[in-house]
Formats: structure tokens, sequence, C-alpha cells
């Protein structure tokens, strides 16, 4: 019940938030490393050089799907900006479902942007299965295909580090977001740009994918108040012997 | 055709999470179990797919002589191998076994050995890199999880075998729980934008 409960008031929310959101602009608080994802998406347009964005091997059939569908909310607007760029983005996947979404936003991208005669199904990848064989698929494209920033959004475990270390010896930026802790740790030590926690979320907001996603930023702020409200007096009375 | 993909993402997603909810009605359970075979099924087809996808990727590579092509016509020819090997042979027989154990298995091992040099040189790195507050509290508390989780030649130190069981069982537990809380929270607003068709990562809109 109680589940049922967070949803209906989670959706209640979204959809309130979504409205009012239309009609005011999004008031964003600053995270560098998505300041510096929006500058490699006009940077990758104006120099010619290509995005590179790994939606990591979360699968969309669990508790990683997510992680991936934010990922994919991201690479709409990225392709959307880019796809009328001499060379544009490349994304890979370490999931066949997700692989094959991959292809499908990437070709949503190129139509809003009324590019459709420039998609080419081959610049969305399904680089290897398993998160080995995903990341050796991945290491190249950074080495290989004139790769100006490496952008990592979704799952990603301690394979994170394998393309930390290929964007770094090609020097190449990185910016790295999982929703796996051991792999938020190695994206912290070895990225030059990591987002913690949920702020993989909020990607989509700070680029621009609309009034869903900086209401959804707002629901997420007020869950969590609520859950801190909720640890908050669950230590109280059990301090205090009601519990 | 965009708007009936749409509806067959939202009414699915729907029926799933509604199986979910309600287990104690069991028409909803029967739906959501054969929703969920079905999506295996073409979890099977788009691995298929993807081969494919990856084929065509490394054979654009040859054709235009690429940077890496080699490496490329090694893929193709272990993965058309492999490929036709497990149509002969079938997954469960020796041969396959043996490719599984003798050359994926070290392989990914070999990755394993290679990332955790990265680590350790990554670490070294890091305050070289970003020398702020945050950086020097992570190494230092790597370094004391490595010294308390360590054997060391002269024995454990118990002043900092007790203090790295703290941090490990206090505060990095509490940390990473209210991670994962911040995560759970992304992923339900993340899935209620599909779910109102407001995110349509398909159907190519």
């Amino acid at each position: 019940m109680i589940e049922i409960a967070i949803f209906a008031f989670a959706a209640f929310l979204l959809l309130i938030l979504t409205f009012w959101k239309r009609k005011s602009p999004a008031v964003l608080r600053e995270l560098p490393a998505l300041a510096r994802l929006q500058r490699a998406i006009g940077v990758s347009v104006e120099d010619g050089s290509r995005l590179h964005v790994s939606l990591g091997q979360g699968g969309l059939l669990n508790a990683q799907g997510g992680s991936a569908l934010a990922g994919l909310a991201a690479l709409r607007i990225i392709s959307e900006r880019t796809s009328v760029s001499d060379k544009p983005p490349v994304a890979s996947a370490g999931d066949p479902l997700l692989g094959l979404l991959t292809q499908d936003t990437l070709q949503a991208g190129y139509h809003a942007a009324g590019v459709d005669e420039l998609y080419a199904p081959t610049s969305g990848r399904i680089t290897g299965l398993g998160p080995f064989g995903f990341a050796a698929g991945a290491m190249p494209i950074t080495a290989n295909e004139n790769i100006s920033a490496n952008l990592l959004l979704g799952h990603f475990g301690v394979e994170a580090g394998l393309l930390t270390e290929a964007a770094e010896r090609e020097s190449v930026q990185l910016i790295g977001a999982s929703d796996n802790l051991a792999g938020q740790s190695i994206l912290f030590a070895s990225a030059q740009d990591a987002l913690i926690g949920e702020e993989l979320f909020a990607a989509g907001a700070y680029i621009g994918a609309g009034p869903s996603h900086t209401a959804s930023l707002t629901v997420q702020d007020l869950l969590r108040l609520i859950v801190i409200l909720a640890l908050l007096g669950g230590a109280f009375l059990k301090f205090a012997g009601m519990i | 055709m965009r708007i009936l993909a749409a509806v067959i993402a939202i009414a699915a997603g729907l029926l799933v999470l509604a199986g979910y909810f309600f287990p104690e009605i069991s028409v909803l359970v029967t739906i959501q179990t054969l929703l969920l075979n079905w999506a295996l099924l073409m979890l099977a087809a788009a691995t298929l797919v993807g081969a494919l996808n990856l084929a065509a990727v490394h054979t654009n590579k040859i054709r235009r002589r690429e940077k890496g092509n080699l490496y490329s016509a090694v893929l193709l020819v272990f993965l058309f191998g492999v490929f036709m090997l497990g149509l002969i042979f079938k997954p469960g027989h020796e041969v396959m076994r043996l490719l599984l154990n003798g050359l994926l298995l070290p392989v990914e091992a070999s990755l394993m050995a290679v990332l955790a040099v990265t680590l350790l040189y990554a670490g070294v790195r890091l305050l070289r890199r970003r020398a702020d507050f945050t950086s020097l509290i992570f190494v230092a508390t790597a370094a004391l999880i490595l010294l308390g989780s360590a054997t060391l030649p002269f024995g454990n130190i118990p002043v900092v075998t007790s203090i790295s069981l703290w941090v490990k069982q206090v505060l990095a537990v509490g940390g990473a729980r209210g991670i994962l809380i911040g995560v759970a929270l992304g992923s339900l607003l993340t899935g209620l934008r599909v779910l109102f068709g407001a995110d349509r990562p398909y159907g190519g809109n």
C-alpha cells in the first residue's frame, strides 16, 4: 500500500509541476560537470569533432533501467543539437535492448533537427555484452573516431575505469555519471568531471530536455525532504522508546 | 505509428506495474508474466540485431581502412567463428566451454588486472588533478580502509583497524544509503516520465 501511495503522490506532483514549469523558466543550481557538458556539445558542433555518448550496460528489464532511460533522454537532446555537425555523435551501449533504443533515439534526434538523411544506423552501437566486453568495445571509439568528449550516462561498474583511462590517454574530456556506487567512486577518482548520486538524473534538465525534466528534479527534492523527515522522525521515536 | 508505439509502451508499462502493485489479482500477474516473457524474447532477438550491428560497424571500418581495422578483422573472424561453432556444437558442448573458459574468461581477467593498475594510478593522480577537500577526504579514506583491511607484515594496527571498521560500517554505509535513496527517487521519476509519455525513447519520435 505504501508503494502505491508513493507512486501516486510522485505521479500527481510530476503532472502538476510539469504544467506549472511550462510557464516559468527553470532555475537550477550550478553543477560544474553539467555546465561542461553544455560546453562540450557546443564545441563539438563548432570544431567538427565528435561526441561519444556511452549509456553503459544496464538492462531495461532490471533495476538499472532508470539510469538507462535517463541516459537515453540526454542522448535525445544531444543528438538533436549535434546531428548537423560535420561529425555527428556516436553512442554505445552494452545491452541489446538499450542498443536498439540508442539507435531509435539517435534517429529521433536527427528527425527533430530535420536532417533524417544524415542518420547512420552504425552511429548507435552495441559494443559488447557484459561489463568488460562492453568496455573493451567502447575504448577504441575514443582513440579512433576524432572524439572531443566522452559522456558516460547510465549504469557503469568498475569497468568505467577502463573508459576513463582510454579518455585520459587520448587527452579527451570525460564527463561521467553512474547509478552504481562502485562506478561512481571510480568516476570520482579518475574522471575530470563526475556526477554523484542522483545528479545523473538531472542531466536532461540541464541540457534543456523540457519542463517534465525540471519538474521531476523538483519532485525528487520534495520526496528527498520527506524521506529525510521520515528518517529523523523514526530515529526520534526510536530514541524516545515509542517504537 | 508514433502514437501507436506510445500507446503500446504506456499500456505495457502500466500493466506490468499493476501486476507488481496488485499481486492478489491473478489476471494482472498473468498479463505481467506474459509481457515480461515477450520482453525476454525481444531481448534475444535484439542480441542478434546487436551482433549484426557490431559486424556492420567493423565491416565499414575495414572497408574504409580506418585506424584499428586490423582489430576489426580479428573481431569479425572470432564473432563469426564462435557463432558457427555454436550452431554446430550447441552452447553446452565441450568445445564451446573450452572457448569460454580458455579464451573469454582469461581475457576478461586480464582486463580486470589492467583495471587494478589503472585505479592505483588514478588514485595517485587524483590530488594532482583536483586538489580540493573532497579529493583529500577520498584519498585519506581509501588509504585508511586499505590499511585497516590489508594483512600487514607486522600485524594489524588496532587503532587503524577499529577506525577503519567504524568508517566502513557507519559513515560509508550511511553515505551509500543516502546515494542509493537519491538514485531510487531519480529512477522512479524517470520511469514516471516514460509512463506519461513525456520521454519516448522509442518509435523514432
